[in-house]
């Protein structure tokens, strides 16, 4: 790719959006699947009993609950991300390359 | 320090597979006994080679050109690279050892299977589309992008070499003692059996053949597994809250089962242990491989999107397997080895060992039959797991050693395919001599180790490089090294090797995973090495850093799908 291309495209406002907004989501989300991991091994090694206590009466623990809703959180994680760049971040690429004529 | 609290019980084939059993400080793999020979098994086992080895007739007529063999042309749907990419994923350890892991510890066994899944969602939010936009084949082609080929050729193919080497090593000695007790064929017989077929995979088929024969074994795999979990569930009125009461009531340990155990004891370890999980993922070379086999960013986001969901389902139904392991087998003497009073033991009895609870619910709930397809369906499982480590380590070889480094980008397509095709037989022949060598020793660890080193190499080298501008070839060559050496000299000075393998009688390394060390080490060279190289070549590199985000974040001028 020349040089030139590559400047006017990095200089393109519609470039600069979409990093912005792109970088700006993917930490976000990234630190929101650290946070809920890390807290989990966090509570597991800190607080067992916490996660002993019995929901609803039943034989099911918290920590079982919480364990399964950190694989569901994962899942929906992933599904946020795909959805907005599957929505807002492709539409502002296919303007880019409109913008350079690709 | 993470201690499973009956190390014994996971001294048995399956340890050798098992990320659980990796840090469960080095079980003896104990001799395993031979079963009766298991024909069901054999038969299906037998049909699903047939069936695979046609279809790698098939992609092998279809294999013509370098991006045919190492991308499958490039032209895999985001719905069957998921399949594709979950089948890489849920290995056997997985499978069985998790199930089996549930079954002595109840939730102790759930932490493992969260820390597998969490890496997913940080491989799709930093990784997978810049990787399709950057590369071509192999994760070094995006690491070398603005940086010297030959340097980060060499680091990223050793990272790569080394990863495949310590997880081929566990899985050869897995699939022999597997096959033993599932098969009842002898330990030889069936490393050979694996490193032949992987080879005809690998050589003959490329990615086309590798990326079917793992689509097949991922839907065998959770049809198997869903299926288990339903007949589980059926007996219990499709109400999880009867499964887990009759499992408590079971359960020598009782309602401890419902809480954490001793499994995660100190902070750091397990800290350690969920980072390694978690980045080892994202630096997994033959995982990385298959975002080149998807024609653009939006097939490779979608495709970790739905594996997300396809890994995260299996393990779930591990979960309900191992607690329908408890509830179903564990007063049932059949399925335990007596002693002379007729007494059992519950958590230690079981035949063939603890990893055989799913395989043994199989027979509980679905009859020899099942029995059989489920054993085929582990063996299968071995073998494509296999067949993805192979062609990864084959391409590291001819793409980035050969291509690059010795012919030094002198060469053509047609030799250094070939070179590949080499490259993947010599693989599989090492793989079926260290599977021999390997027979009777602790390698309980290795899997353990592939992580720490993919977490500790290859994830620092390949992320600095496209999403930091200062990173420069020195930093990477050498932040990559020290995070090698210092993952491997880690685990070397810890209890599984230091002490179990060489006799020593103290670990001088305190913890089972360096990760959480030797990770940030790696990222902190990068730093500061690169901050420190003022060469003319430094300057250069960090100039060409804009056209490579270009790229990286827009896929202007990256290659489209490489069908032809």
């Amino acid at each position: 790719m020349a040089d030139l291309e590559t400047a006017r495209i990095a200089q393109s406002p519609h470039f600069k959006e979409l990093v912005h907004e792109r970088t700006r989501f993917g930490w976000t989300l990234t630190i929101i699947m650290l946070l809920i991991y890390f807290g989990f091994i966090g509570l597991i090694a800190f607080d067992k009993a916490l996660l002993a206590v019995k929901i609803g009466g039943g034989t099911a623990s918290l920590g079982l609950v919480l364990g399964v809703t950190v694989i569901v959180l994962a899942f929906i994680l992933t599904g946020i991300y795909v959805q907005r760049a599957n929505g807002r971040f492709d539409e502002l690429t296919a303007a880019l390359k409109r913008d350079v004529g690709r | 320090m993470i201690r499973l609290k009956h190390p014994l019980v996971l001294g048995t084939a399956l340890a050798a597979l098992a990320v659980t059993a990796a840090y469960a400080a080095g079980p003896d793999l104990g001799a395993v006994k031979q079963s009766a020979t298991n024909w069901p098994a054999i038969g299906m086992f037998a049909f699903f080679v047939l069936f695979t080895l046609g279809i790698t007739y098939k992609a092998a007529k279809g294999t013509k050109s370098a991006a045919d063999f190492y991308a499958a042309g490039g032209g895999i749907s985001a719905g069957t690279n998921s399949l594709a990419i979950a089948g890489d994923y849920m290995s056997a350890a997985s499978f069985l050892g998790i199930s089996g892991l549930v079954y002595t510890s109840g939730f102790d066994g759930l932490i493992y299977s969260t820390g597998f899944l969490v890496g997913w969602p940080i491989v799709l939010f930093l990784i997978a589309e810049r990787l399709r936009n950057l590369g071509k084949f192999t994760f070094a082609d995006v690491a070398s992008f603005r940086l010297d080929q030959t340097s980060i050729r060499i680091i990223s193919a050793t990272g790569t070499l080394v990863v495949v080497a310590f997880y081929l090593i566990a899985q050869m000695v897995g699939a022999g003692k597997l096959i033993q007790l599932l098969f009842g064929l002898p330990y030889l017989y069936a490393v050979i059996i694996v490193g032949v077929l992987m080879i005809v995979y690998v050589a003959f088929g490329g990615m086309k053949a590798t990326t079917w024969v793992q689509v097949i074994k991922a839907c065998l795999l959770l049809g198997g597994a869903t299926f288990m979990a339903g007949a589980v569930l059926y007996k219990y009125g499709f109400n999880p809250e009867a499964l887990f009461a009759a499992a408590v009531a079971t359960h020598p340990k009782g309602d401890a089962i419902m809480a954490p155990g001793g499994l995660v004891n100190n902070p750091v370890e397990a800290i350690s242990l969920g980072v390694g999980l978690m980045f080892g993922t994202a630096g997994l070379p033959h995982i990385l491989m298959r975002f080149f086999t998807v024609s653009d960013a939006q097939a490779a986001r979608k495709s970790v999107f739905y594996a997300t969901g396809l890994i995260g389902y299996f393990y779930i139904l591990t979960f309900i397997i191992g607690f329908g392991g408890i509830a179903l087998l564990m007063s049932d003497p059949a399925y335990f080895s007596l002693d002379a009073a007729g007494a059992f033991d519950k958590l230690k009895g079981m035949i063939g060992g603890t990893n055989m609870v799913a395989v043994n619910l199989a027979n509980a709930v679905g009859g020899p039959y099942f029995l059989g397809f489920i054993s085929a369906v582990a063996f299968a499982t071995i073998l494509a797991v296999v067949a993805g480590l192979t062609l990864a380590g084959a391409s590291a070889v001819s793409h980035d050693l050969y291509a690059q480094v010795i012919a030094r980008g002198r060469t053509n397509e047609a030799a250094e395919v070939r070179l590949s095709k080499i490259a993947a037989v010599v693989i599989g022949i090492v793989a079926i001599y260290l599977g021999y060598v390997f027979e009777n020793q602790n390698v309980a660890f290795m899997v353990g180790l592939a992580f720490s080193v993919a977490a500790s190499c290859n994830f620092p080298v390949l992320t600095m490089s496209i999403l930091w501008k200062g990173t420069t070839t020195w930093g990477a060559l050498i932040g990559g090294l020290v995070g090698l050496v210092a993952a491997v000299g880690m685990v070397v000075l810890s209890k599984a090797v230091w002490v179990t393998t060489f006799g020593n009688p103290v670990a001088i390394f305190p913890y089972d995973n360096p990760a959480l060390f030797s990770m940030p080490l790696a990222f902190l060279t990068i730093i500061v090495v690169s901050k420190l190289d003022n060469t003319k070549r430094a300057q250069r590199e960090r100039a060409l850093f804009d056209a490579q985000f270009v790229r990286s974040e827009t896929g202007i001028g990256a290659d489209g799908a490489h069908a032809h």
